[in-house]
């Protein structure tokens, strides 16, 4: 049987002054049906533009999508619309992505204008029926976002991507920009639409414990690849590629027992410009061995489920 | 760490700060906050985003932002001045010697104008009177310790990246070698292999130059990881301070217990979260009685009515609430 989503060899480059810039670089994954994947790494790996590239708001350079089984990579217009509403996507600023002109029932109402053909009546009732599903109180159906706190400007931002029942949904730092009480309550929320509707999501964010709590299945991404894939539980239990252990290791866990060895990157991330052939992490690598500059590794599964990228796991 | 012999380097006692302006009236952003700290310890300032934590800070700097902004009440004393009291001048003099401070973003301690390492010279030769060679050699060094080769010495901070330049406003605020140091959120804008860097730095730093410490974070992990002793601030005041391990063991404030339990565990994977219901409140309108209260599973008449002091619950573990819990 088919994946619900599945990836090949994806790739997006953007021309920049210096030369090719290589935002995603032959990613390859598949999502099932009603399940979280999520993607970490640090800023500037290439998180966004794959979340973009999947949902059809850039066009990739190279690779496929394929989605349900139908190669999806490049729609014509009447199926690239139809995938535009299948698949949304919610940001991390809310406030940004919101017209602050909007009230909240403007905001909820817009895409349902664009996207159906309903009555005024139906429109208002969905509009409702929106704002309860995402804990919004009907008293601030005609509040303006800047009114608003960012947990609440999160809640339109999710009942905006739901409006037009999405089958996709790609969560782009959703809880990054909120204070921990209001996080707990959009994590909540988010799994409790995803079990109603059946939804699939990819989530992206730079917060591990965040993707630990809601992910089926976990990509660690570096300088625009995958290092390393595999079930949320696998990962941690048993991370593989020396960059995973040392995101993993760096994490500042808020309780007092004996820390377990931490391992301290030299060095910053390189430039995403033209890289070298060769392996991305291979100069911060603890382990690096001549082989890991001049061979570029290829990303393996190394167990059942268990992809690695790196030529000495 | 024994840190219950050491002497006092900062108290704050009472301190109370409220912020006016026409549009919002007044906002009470620091509400009778008292701690100290001692010499050569961390205390972690952990809370939300509004707490009042940053006003905390700047009111020990003497800079909170005039005229909307006032320190209505309280007494901060370093190494037993009142600072409160010093003239200006004074002041701008322990500032620049004693007293450092990294902020969030490192840009508003840097000049997009001047290269880096001239930026930690004009400090030293203002605090040292060291000569222009001296304050280059020692420019230098400096930023070899923060991890920066010192061939990077004439660029620019928009050539370096965020981890760097806060690399640099480190480097600055330790310059004139200070007693104490205030850092708010200095790794929230960083990647956490970055972040971890910079806080081993710290500690290291810590550990060589005994520097005291006064870290305001809103990441319990960054507290674990730093801090000897700890207050939990919401909307202006203290509702659980003491020692960070006798806290982490035995929590009672139902809003520490809920900040705890609203954070995914990266060793347990079958819990649920338990988000705090609600929003902070809003400072130009806080709640009679106890502030929490409002959200509080436990709030009960009494909490509506009366404000709860911040009551020692067991050797130097304190907290504000009528109906401490258990985790
Ligand atoms: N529209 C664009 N044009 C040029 N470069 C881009 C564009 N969008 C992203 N990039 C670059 O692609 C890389 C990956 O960016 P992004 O996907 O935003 O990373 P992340 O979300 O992981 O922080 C970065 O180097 C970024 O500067
Ligand atoms: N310059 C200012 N003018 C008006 N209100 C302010 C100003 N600075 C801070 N406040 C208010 O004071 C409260 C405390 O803010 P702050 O000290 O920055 O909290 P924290 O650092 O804990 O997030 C907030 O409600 C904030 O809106
Ligand atoms: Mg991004
Ligand atoms: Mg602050």
């Amino acid at each position: 049987m088919d994946s619900f989503l599945r990836v090949e060899h994806l790739k997006k480059y953007f021309k920049s002054h210096g030369g090719i810039l290589h935002a995603v670089d032959d990613v390859s994954f598949s999502i099932e049906e009603g399940k979280t994947i999520g993607v970490v790494g640090e800023s500037g790996c290439g998180k966004s533009t794959l979340g973009r590239v999947m949902i059809h708001l850039l066009d990739s350079t190279d690779g496929k999508i394929i989605y349900k089984g139908e190669d999806v990579t490049k729609p014509d217009r009447k199926r690239l619309s139809e995938l535009r509403s299948e698949m949304q996507m919610i940001f991390q600023d809310p406030y940004s992505s919101l017209n602050p002109k909007y009230t909240v029932f403007q905001a909820l109402e817009e895409p349902l204008l664009i996207q159906q053909n309903l009555k005024v009546r139906e429109r208002e009732e969905k509009v409702y029926e929106i704002m309860e599903m995402v804990g919004l109180a009907e008293r601030l159906v005609n509040t303006f976002p800047h009114e608003l706190d960012g947990g609440r400007r999160q809640r339109i931002g999710i009942g905006r991507a739901l409006s037009i029942n999405p089958r996709f949904i790609v969560c782009d730092e959703p809880v990054s920009a909120l204070d921990v009480s209001i996080q707990a309550q959009i994590l909540n929320l988010l799994q409790e639409i995803q079990e109603k509707m059946n939804l699939t999501y990819m989530f992206i964010t730079h917060d591990l414990a965040v993707v630990k709590y809601i992910s089926d299945k976990i990509l660690v991404m570096y300088l625009g690849q995958v290092v390393e894939f595999a079930d949320s539980e696998e990962l941690f239990a048993n991370p593989l590629n020396p960059y995973t252990k040392a995101l993993l290791s760096a994490v500042p866990v808020p309780d007092i027992e004996q820390r377990k060895e931490r391992v301290i990157l030299k060095g910053e991330v390189t430039s995403p410009i033209d890289p070298k052939p060769g392996c991305r992490f291979a100069s911060r690598c603890a382990y690096a061995t001549e082989a890991c500059f001049s061979q570029t590794p290829e990303l393996r599964e190394v167990s059942e489920g268990h992809w690695v990228r790196c030529v000495n796991v | 760490m024994s840190a219950e012999n050491k002497e006092v380097i900062l108290s704050v006692e009472n301190l109370s700060v409220e912020y006016s302006s026409k549009d919002i009236g007044t906002a009470k952003a620091v509400n009778g906050m008292s701690f100290s700290i001692k010499k050569g310890t961390t205390l972690g300032l952990v809370g939300e985003t509004g707490a009042g934590k940053t006003t905390t800070a700047y009111s020990i700097m003497g800079i909170v932002p005039k005229p909307q902004g006032k320190v209505v009440s309280g007494k901060i004393e370093f190494e037993g001045r009142d600072l409160r009291k010093l003239p200006e001048r004074e002041l701008r003099k322990i500032r620049g010697s004693k007293i450092s401070m990294i902020f969030q973003d490192p840009m508003t301690a840097l000049n997009p104008i001047d290269t880096v390492g001239r930026q930690i010279e004009e400090v030293l030769k203002l605090h040292d009177n060291l000569s222009h060679e001296e304050a280059i050699r020692k420019a230098g060094e400096l930023l070899e310790m923060v991890g920066i080769p010192s061939e990077r010495y004439n660029e620019y901070p928009h050539q370096f990246s965020g981890g760097m330049k806060q690399r640099v406003v480190i480097a600055i605020a330790l310059a004139c070698q200070p007693e104490f140091l205030i850092a708010d959120e200095p790794t929230t804008a960083l990647d956490v292999t970055i972040q971890s860097q910079i806080l081993s730095m710290i500690n290291e730093l810590k550990q060589t130059l005994g520097t005291s410490m006064l870290l305001i974070t809103h990441d319990l992990g960054v507290v674990a990881e730093m801090c000897d002793e700890v207050c939990v601030v919401y909307a202006g005041q203290i509702v659980e301070r003491g020692n960070f391990r006798h806290i982490y063991k035995n929590m009672a404030h139902p809003y520490t217990i809920g900040l705890f339990n609203s954070l995914p565990d990266l060793r347990n994977s079958s819990q649920k979260l338990q988000p705090i219901p609600g929003m902070m409140p809003d400072p130009t309108d806080l709640p009679k009685g106890c502030k929490f209260q409002p959200r509080c599973q436990y709030c009960t008449e009494k909490c509506r009515q009366e404000e709860p002091k911040l009551l020692e619950l067991e050797d130097g573990h304190f907290v504000r609430c009528f109906c401490p819990q258990k985790r």
